[in-house]
């Protein structure tokens, strides 16, 4: 067989004797830049405030950002195969309302108001993949009238109103059922002192990260996002592996819904919306983590300690939830300069 | 009376001379045809002159008067116009018809405009290209032939002395080039001067009033149409180059028939095609750009699925989609190596395996050991030259990448192998290797069906050759009958003698 060299490993050979302070530098940043500034934000909070460095606070911080994970993997798990799921905050918002009205105006045990969300839920992933496969309307346009229409339909279900124990009825007298404490559990119990959102969330990342590394199921929905057309000229099902991510993408969203209305132990409307932008902030600060330069969910998970750990830390200092904002705005900006800059080179 | 020529041009782009010093001339009132094989530099000096690209020497004068052709806008104001071959690229299709056709009022007309003017002149402009179209509908209701025309009808929205096409005929159907060509003869009538570039022989011999020949960036060939035959052009095409590189194996062993095809219909073309591949046999399918090879080759592995079956082994299949065609044992290296051959961001192995992915799979999970060893030893059978097997696709030469768009095939033990321009864009080394696993297969029994249009490889190791023009396979021969010419006669329509059919 002919030998020959080709130019760009010649250059490349080049360019790795000499690194400059620059470019040993940067590819650190681009690594660990997540992981850095969670440290260096842990150190700042600490010395601002004592109480921030306890264990309390530690579970507190893990407590909060557990439904945003959830929500944030079903996100994750979209932007995989080269989606993205608007729809995960309306979805999460109906999976609340339908868990409180199972259990306060129909009387259901704690295990039919978990699994009509379920249903309910995995309807939802369907509908978008219908619209995102069959019909091929562009993830964002589908994804987007698909959560005005989940919006729409839990708040004329509930009238606009919250669903909460004892509340009075349209049709005279109050309702039925109540939150069970089994129910409550999911949300506010805790098992050797670790809550139980954080256990499912914990959960929920290792199985979802063993699931897309390991199995070929995982690869061939990286693949699929990777090289649609490749994929498919190489006999993936593409179709097909699109609508499991929906599905999985809806059912996430779900669970944390079910959680959500578990953990503030009323059916409150549009709860979910704002966890949206929350969880896609933290689908996208994980693109940084460890340089993995795609969506993976142990980035993901990062990127959601690193929202609560801000949010807890501002709180603490009494810097108002308005302003907060600003800081999220600015961690999500520098996590992905960075990693556009390096994907660039 | 016009007179537009070039003289001594030269283009080089780094260490490749494109253009080594052309001359060219065109009058008013004349159809000269621009003619060469792929690669020859009729586009590059077409772009030279519409101002895509500047010239490295040589002279362009209009009327003995020297031109300066730096950018479009010098060539537009020159009266210079070029319809591209992409007309996609050169009008805008949410716009309406009228608008693009005065396209050329937005950039210098008056600021406000009435949109019943501007239906007007558009009106008008669309009579003269003979398009009976509502200028008020948007372009992308045109098809694209009446795109063509819209193009050309903003052309001469300005007042042109010379017009432009590249292989305008490609995509037509043979109605809409005729009147196409009723069109240019009109132009021609009122004296523009056109330049027409196309690979099809008849519609030159038709149209042309003189024809120019390049051949690796020299003139060959400059006469009179009426004065030249259409073998005279060929030979001017192809230079002296017609010695055949001899196949120096022996005539290879052929088994039974794998894959044959019945009047199995194409979509893209509209075309049915009938064939077929035994074990053991190497056939290559012919053609020029626009023959609809790519076609043909998507619908068989069922990219683009037909709505008619195949015979595999003597039993029926109907191919609509990819799966299937790999269960029934096919494999497809397709034209577009990064956009659908690889996954640029994925190491070796994971393309390797990604076909057979199953192979490597326990109760779900990939047997990582296992698939790395496997894709290993494949890629030392393909000669993949890469530090480490985990390195992105990303990281290698584009021959290496097209080891690992064929190697994936070879994990899957198909029966007949689909390739689509194998060598396009990679160096000569990798060619060889490239070639050498082609025989293999072919060593191992396996069919191949081979598409490209560089026909010299065909002649080096195909043992049939069936030539496609216009989505229809027009001619078949051996390995011990084909010669270059005899290719591109089929190839350029020639069978059909000097009518377009």
């Amino acid at each position: 067989m002919a030998q020959y060299v080709h130019k760009e490993h010649v250059e490349n050979d080049i360019n790795t004797t000499k690194p400059s302070l620059q470019e040993k530098v940067f590819p650190f940043l681009y690594r660990y830049g997540t992981l850095l500034v969670i440290l260096l934000t842990v150190i700042g909070f600490s010395l601002a405030n004592d109480k921030f460095l306890s264990y309390q606070n530690f579970t507190d911080i893990l407590r909060s950002v557990s439904i945003i994970t959830l929500l944030a993997i079903g996100v994750t798990i979209s932007l995989i195969v080269g989606g993205f799921d608007l729809s995960v905050g309306s979805t999460a918002s109906l999976a609340t309302v339908t868990s409180a009205a199972a259990l306060v105006l129909y009387r259901q045990e704690t295990i039919i108001a978990i699994l009509i969300p379920i249903a309910i839920g995995l309807l939802v992933g369907l509908l978008n993949s219908f619209f995102v496969v069959k019909v091929r309307l562009p993830d964002l346009l589908a994804t987007l009238a698909v959560m005005y229409i989940i919006n729409g339909l839990h708040l004329t279900f509930t009238k606009g109103f919250s669903i909460y124990n004892n509340m009075p009825l349209s049709e005279g007298g109050t309702a039925p059922g109540v939150f069970l404490p089994s129910f409550l559990f999911i949300g506010q119990g805790e098992i050797w002192s670790v809550p139980v959102p954080v256990i499912i969330m914990l959960i929920a990342v290792i199985v979802v990260h063993i699931i897309l590394q390991q199995t070929r199921f995982g690869r061939l929905l990286y693949i699929t996002g990777g090289n649609e057309e490749a994929a498919r000229l190489s006999g993936v099902p593409v179709q097909r592996y699109k609508m499991y991510a929906y599905l999985l993408s809806a059912f996430f969203a779900t669970l944390a819904g079910i959680l959500l209305a578990s953990r503030i132990g009323t059916g409150q409307v549009s709860a979910g919306a704002p966890l949206l932008m929350d969880g896609v902030a933290a689908a996208f600060i994980g693109f940084s983590v460890f340089g993995a330069g795609k969506p993976n969910v142990i980035g993901t998970f990062v990127g959601a300690v690193l929202i609560g750990i801000l949010l807890n830390g501002l709180t603490m200092l009494n810097i108002p939830y308005y302003a907060q904002d600003i800081v999220k705005g600015s961690i999500l900006i520098g996590a992905l300069a960075f990693m556009y800059y390096e994907k660039k080179k | 009376m016009t007179i537009l020529s070039l003289t001594s041009i030269q283009k080089s782009f780094g260490e490749q001379i494109v253009l080594k010093g052309v001359d060219f001339t065109v009058k008013s009132g004349e159809v000269h045809a621009l003619l060469g094989a792929n690669g020859a530099g009729k586009s590059t000096l077409m772009k030279i002159l519409s101002g895509d690209y500047e010239r490295d020497g040589g002279v362009i004068t209009l009327n003995e008067k020297e031109l300066i052709i730096k950018t479009p806008a010098h060539a537009k104001e020159a009266g210079i116009e070029m319809v591209v071959q992409e007309v996609d690229t050169a009008l805008v299709s949410s716009l309406s018809i009228a608008e693009n056709v005065t396209m050329n009022t937005f950039i210098s007309g008056p600021a406000f405009f009435s949109w019943k003017k501007r239906y007007k002149v558009a009106q008008e402009l669309l009579n003269r290209v003979g398009l009976h179209l509502d200028p008020a509908l948007p372009l992308s209701h045109c098809s694209l032939a009446e795109k063509q025309l819209v193009l050309i009808a903003k052309a001469i929205s300005r007042n042109i002395s010379f017009i432009i096409l590249d292989e305008p005929t490609a995509a037509l159907s043979t109605k809409e080039a005729q009147h196409l060509f009723s069109v240019l003869r009109e132009l021609q009538k009122q004296g523009v001067g056109i330049i027409y570039i196309s690979h099809r022989l008849p519609e030159v011999m038709e149209l042309s009033t003189r024809v120019t020949v390049l051949k690796d960036g020299y003139v060959t060939l400059q006469k009179e149409t009426s004065d030249c035959s259409s073998e005279e052009i060929v030979r001017a095409m192809l230079g002296n180059e017609l010695v055949e590189l001899l196949n120096d194996e022996e005539d290879r062993i052929l088994g039974a028939t794998l894959l044959e095809a019945k009047h199995f219909s194409v979509p893209a073309t509209n075309e049915s095609v009938s064939f077929s591949v035994r074990e053991g046999e190497i056939v290559g399918v012919a053609g020029l750009v626009g023959a609809g090879k790519t076609e043909t080759a998507r619908a068989l592995f069922g990219a683009d699925p037909s709505r008619d079956s195949i015979y595999m082994k003597g039993k029926k299949v109907r191919i609509s989609n990819p799966q299937k065609a790999i269960s029934a044992g096919i494999g497809f290296v397709p034209e577009e190596r990064r956009k659908e051959g690889i996954l640029v961001d994925y190491n070796v192995i994971e393309n390797l395996t990604l076909p057979v992915l199953k192979q490597f799979t326990k109760f779900g999970f990939i047997q990582r050991k296992r698939e790395k060893t496997e894709a290993e030893k494949w890629i030392k059978q393909l000669g993949i030259k890469t530090q480490k097997s985990s390195l992105l696709l990303n990281h290698l030469s584009g021959g290496n990448q097209q080891k690992a768009s064929i190697g994936k095939w070879l994990l899957t033990d198909g029966d007949v192998f689909i390739f689509d321009e194998p060598t396009k864009g990679i160096d000569v080394g990798a060619k060889q290797d490239v070639f050498q696993c082609i025989k293999n297969l072919a060593a191992n029994k396996k069919g191949i069906l081979y598409f490209t249009s560089e026909i010299q490889e065909l002649l080096a190791f195909c043992d049939r050759i069936l030539i496609m023009y216009d989505g229809k396979i027009a001619g078949e021969l051996n390995k011990h009958e084909a010669t270059t010419e005899k290719i591109m006669h089929y190839a350029t329509g020639g069978h059909y003698g000097t009518v377009r059919s």
